[in-house]
């Protein structure tokens, strides 16, 4: 693999929210690279802090109760965002790097027009007039592959489908040409067959813009299409980081074996086959040790008290695991095929 | 659109029916005799029968509804039994004075109560939010009348002692000299009769607004179209202003139909306290003289305005929220 | 703390053990009631003890006082004695909401307030400095300021402002409680029956609904309380109380529309039950807490209502001691004895915040949808 320049770089990310019931360590020391027009996939189950993850690079957490700690860095380009001024702040957001969301059908302000939407920050960030934004939004819409591109500017969300929003969506995202598409869960929200189209209009795009891809979805058959590299969250850190082929075919992690094993051979990927017993656990107080340790098939005592750093699993710095029995534990788990 | 507003209006009729029938059972089946205000007790009681009869007051009830629906489908509301003028001449006269007091407030109330419910939704939690909260609530409970009065207290009477700069008047919609004043100076009289009277009644309704506007914005907020409205760079007063406000404005504008009967019950007191010669003042006066056509008059065009008012808002709203088709 | 010297400090003190656990609405209101009442058993000892042989508003004072001596005295003792009993925590939905309710500061003091507003609505013949009705030399004593012999000042019959305002709470809450009652049992009955049979019934009934809410609620009492004569607290709280329902009638009938799809709905109806039985037994008891809410809040509303037509002269009249009358008879003096309206009326804006803020607490705490 050629390596490439890290062009975003989260060091040590650790966003809180302040609850009723205590604090919760939604996102608690995360570090990753992504390099110039990389394809990374976040992947991990609903409630491990990915989103949470992305909405701190863009710092739009609502605060409070959110808080990104001390500490944590995110070097976009070389520069720290978590120091930037807000003005800055807002020249980086949907310029350098932009985002869509898993809902498509919330996504969108329901009393503007969706030529309105995307129109907003290319006249913002490019200084467009009216007309100019108004030609180059149709021809976005044209480009994520939206028919009728100039009638549709006209509408509504509400007029449109799920499918159409999102491509919407992705148009807004790539209105100002992006170096960096943060997109969490783009197809969760989508009926199946959507789903394979706008993952192929991604990849497409990405090839086309050469922008870095931040792929957020909790699922592994999302990631074996598009990715390159794969960071494996749960409990709101990195578990297993390494290359799609490495994290598909040689898993070395226990949740990443069970992801694994949950995901049906091909076909229909609604129904899964061994899902993972039991359910993550809050935010709010993380088990001690090992935070996968109350659903692993493999615990051991250790794991109660406490966990290793993300090792190193051979000379590559890229291919890292958080389990005390990596490099024993090679290989799928019984029970997958 | 027209269709919409048409078929509307049509609905209504059967509601300002209903209304216009409880109105007259209500003051017709109450005790007490009409004439006894207005007649001396020593006039021979075939001249007391004779006034009842030219009142149409001999017939049976049945027959004056009836006579009176017949009557009002032509525009006519009658005579009124103390003024001896038909009731439609009094409302003609009094009922813009009504509609500047209350346009004036609901629009006061409209603009201080968003405002400050953006205001306070924005800056959720901080110190103003908490002291905007309870200031509003003191408000919200206030008796109009009484509001009015510490206004007049403080701002007339008070002004006047403390030799403040501006100093309102206590009463009335113009100057005594009105008539003699320049053009400009009419306007400025007017604006300055009207403040008080106004503001009073706008300050009650206007917390109340801040309130639901605070609830509703705060509802806005949280959702996901203003993180895609920030995460396009968008700075905030636009996010908020553009992109949250009229989403906002929903179900704000809900509460133009259904603070409109407040309103016009606010302006029988505020109308009372300030001598504003309005319907407020009008019905109450009727009702203590038993002047039966214009209390039924009076309270019949304060039922139209309601559902003026109703209609009014339920058009805005389709106008501010596109999910709603009126086809 | 020891539980030994916790359970002397309750005798001594009752609520402040609670006070300082930081449980203030329990513990608040019965240490001011304790403080309160003994420091009132101190100084107006002959009137408290003359009281038990005095007409019967007199009696209910002393009466009043002892109870909530003794109310104070053993709660406090009680739930120092039996620390897990009184905090047991259960998951019923009104225990939820009690929890809930406890956290809201604000709520908590409105509903110390409101308790203490009918406390001292019902101990008023122990306290007020003069008799309501009595005028003093109107040649001495006709509109003096606050301050000195005379608290709120008196008014231009020469009458203690303060005294006054003490009987005039008396009769603003028991119309309030008493025309709310009214009102809320004529609504949960319309809302239930409507949004429970459905139909025709319910057209009818919430078209009616709708044109009363729809109407200047004000021009429709001023036209009843004109015409039948509201002068009487009877007749005024009877008006008030057959007004007031429509709101609560629509707020029931919402509730009953989405109860009626539940399942153990369902299953009496199966069961064959009867439908006055199915409304009685299991329709009303679970909009219970809506028509609460409802009724706390009605009742600031009514208060403000009843003051509104004793203002215009359509209420109670003079010499009755009524919060609004007290108003409309000081709006000719405004400039010469400002006070003589603006107590009254701050007397209102008190009882009503308190009402609102309580009701709003109640209202967050019972909804279940707002808890988080
Ligand atoms: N605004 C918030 N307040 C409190 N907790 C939050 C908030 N946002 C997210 N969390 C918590 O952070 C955790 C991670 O959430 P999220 O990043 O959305 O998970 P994922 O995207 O992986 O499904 C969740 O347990 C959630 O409860
Ligand atoms: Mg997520």
């Amino acid at each position: 693999m050629t390596t490439r320049p890290d062009l975003l770089v989260v060091t040590d990310l650790r966003t809180h929210f302040t609850t009723e019931v205590g604090v919760a360590r939604a996102v608690d020391g995360v570090s990753f690279q992504v390099g110039m027009g990389e394809t990374l996939g976040i992947v991990g189950e609903s409630g491990c802090g990915k989103t949470v993850t992305a909405l701190s690079i863009l710092q739009l957490i609502p605060s409070p109760p959110g808080e990104i700690l001390k500490g944590s860095s995110i070097l976009f380009d070389g520069e720290e965002l978590l120091k930037a001024a807000p003005a800055r702040l807002r020249e980086i957001r949907g310029n350098d790097i932009s985002m869509i969301f898993q809902e498509p059908m919330t996504s969108l302000n329901p009393v503007l027009k969706v030529g309105h939407q995307i129109e907003e920050a290319l006249r913002l960030h490019r200084g467009l007039s009216k007309s100019e934004a108004r030609s180059a939004g149709v021809a976005l819409l044209a480009e994520v592959g939206i028919s009728d591109p100039e009638e549709r500017y006209d509408c509504y969300p509400h007029h449109l489908s799920g499918g159409m929003l999102q491509r919407i969506m992705i148009a807004i995202a790539l209105s100002c040409e992006p170096r960096v598409l943060i997109a969490d869960e783009p197809t969760t929200a989508l009926d199946v067959t959507v789903q394979a189209q706008i993952l192929d209009l991604l990849a497409k795009l990405q090839d086309r813009h050469g922008m870095a891809l931040l792929l957020i979805t909790h699922d592994l058959g999302v990631i074996a299409e598009v990715c390159d590299r794969v960071v494996v969250m749960y409990g709101g850190q990195i578990v297993e980081t390494g290359t799609t082929q490495d994290i598909l075919t040689r898993p070395e992690h226990p949740y990443t074996q069970g992801l694994l094993a949950s995901l049906p051979g091909s076909g229909d990927r609604d129904v899964r086959l061994n899902p993972i017993p039991g359910t993550v656990p809050s935010p709010v107080n993380w088990p001690a040790g090992c935070r996968f340790r109350d659903r692993c098939p493999v615990a051991e005592e250790r794991c109660a008290e406490s966990v290793p750093e993300l090792l190193p699993l051979s000379e590559e710095t890229t291919r890292l695991a958080r389990c005390w029995r990596v490099g024993s534990i090679g290989g799928p788990v019984e029970g997958s095929t | 659109m027209r269709t919409f507003i048409a078929r509307r209006l049509l609905g209504a009729i059967p509601l300002v029916l209903g209304i216009a029938t409880l109105i007259f059972f209500v003051v017709n089946l109450a005790p007490g005799d009409p004439t006894a205000r207005f007649l001396n007790p020593n006039t021979s009681p075939e001249a007391q029968e004779q006034v009842r009869v030219n009142l149409g007051l001999d017939q049976p009830l049945p027959i004056r509804y009836v006579r009176w629906l017949g009557a009002l489908a032509k525009g006519d509301l009658g005579d009124s039994f103390s003024h001896n003028r038909p009731v439609v001449d009094i409302i003609q006269e009094l009922l813009p004075n009504t509609l500047l007091l209350s346009f004036s407030a609901i629009g006061l109330a409209f603009i201080l109560g968003i405002l400050l419910g953006i205001l306070q939704a924005v800056r959720q939690y901080s110190l103003l939010d908490s002291i905007a909260s309870m200031v509003g609530l003191f408000f919200y409970s206030m008796p109009s009348f009484w509001l009015a009065l510490m206004m007049v207290l403080l701002f007339s009477y008070g002004a006047n002692v403390w030799d403040w700069p501006i100093q309102f008047p206590a009463s009335d919609v113009q100057d005594i000299e009105y008539a003699f004043f320049s053009p400009v100076e009419k306007v400025q009289d007017r604006l300055m009769h009207l403040t008080l009277p106004a503001t009073s009644l706008a300050l009650v309704l206007a917390a109340g607004i801040a309130r639901f506007t605070r609830a509703s914005m705060l509802d806005v907020i949280r959702q996901d179209f203003i993180r895609t409205a920030r995460a396009k760079g968008l700075s905030e007063p636009v996010v908020i202003f553009r992109h949250a406000l009229r989403n906002a404005l929903i179900p704000v504008i809900t509460l133009v139909g259904l603070y409109l009967p407040f309103l016009f019950s606010g302006t029988v007191f505020i109308e009372t306290v300030f001598a504003w010669p309005g319907m407020g003042k009008l019905v109450v006066d009727s009702i203590l003289e038993r002047d039966y056509p214009v209390v039924m008059g009076g309270t019949l065009v304060f039922a139209v305005m309601v559902v003026v008012g109703n209609l009014v808002s339920d058009v805005l709203y389709a106008v501010v929220d596109p999910r709603i088709r009126h086809d | 703390m020891t539980d030994r010297r916790r359970v002397i400090l309750s005798a001594l003190l009752p609520g402040f053990p609670q006070l300082a656990a930081g449980r203030w609405g329990g513990g608040g209101l019965s240490l001011t009631v304790w403080l309160a009442f003994v420091g009132l058993l101190l100084t107006r000892w002959a009137r408290f003890a003359a009281g038990w042989g005095g007409p019967l508003d007199h009696k209910i004072a002393s009466l009043t006082v002892v109870a909530g001596l003794i109310g104070a005295w053993g709660w406090s003792l009680y739930d120092v004695s039996n620390p897990g009993g009184v905090k047991q925590s259960g998951v019923s939905q009104w225990s939820l909401a009690a929890r809930a309710f406890r956290k809201n500061r604000i709520a908590v003091a409105g509903v110390l307030v409101v308790v203490w507003v009918y406390l001292i609505a019902l101990v008023t013949p122990l306290i007020a400095p003069h008799d309501p009705a009595a005028q003093a030399s109107l040649l001495t004593a006709r509109m003096v300021g606050p301050g000195g012999e005379f608290v709120l000042g008196t008014d231009d019959l020469a009458r203690d402002v303060l005294s006054r305002i003490l009987y005039g709470a008396r009769i603003s809450l028991s119309i309030g409680f008493v025309a709310v009652g009214i009102s809320v049992t004529i609504g949960t009955l319309v809302g239930a029956v409507s949004g429970y049979l459905g139909g025709w019934v319910d057209t009818v009934l919430m078209r009616f609904v709708d044109m009363v809410i729809s109407f200047p609620r004000l021009v429709l009492l001023i036209s009843l309380s004109a015409l039948f004569d509201t002068n009487s607290i009877l007749m005024i709280t009877v008006v008030l109380g057959f007004t007031q329902w429509p709101g609560t009638a629509r707020v029931v009938r919402g509730d009953v529309l989405s109860l009626r799809e539940r399942e153990f709905i369902e299953a009496s109806r199966a069961l064959g039950f009867s439908r006055r039985r199915i409304i009685l037994r299991h329709v009303i008891p679970n909009v219970l807490s809506s028509v609460i809410v409802v009724a706390t809040l009605a009742i600031g509303n009514v208060i403000v209502l009843e003051a509104g037509l004793s203002f215009l002269g359509l209420g109670l009249l003079p010499p009755t001691p009524s919060w609004g009358s007290m108003v409309a008879g000081g709006r000719d003096q405004l400039l010469g004895a400002w006070w003589m309206s603006t107590f009254p009326g701050l007397a209102i804006v008190l009882t009503v915040v308190a009402f609102n803020l309580a009701g709003e607490g109640l209202r967050d705490a019972l909804d279940p949808r707002l808890r988080t």
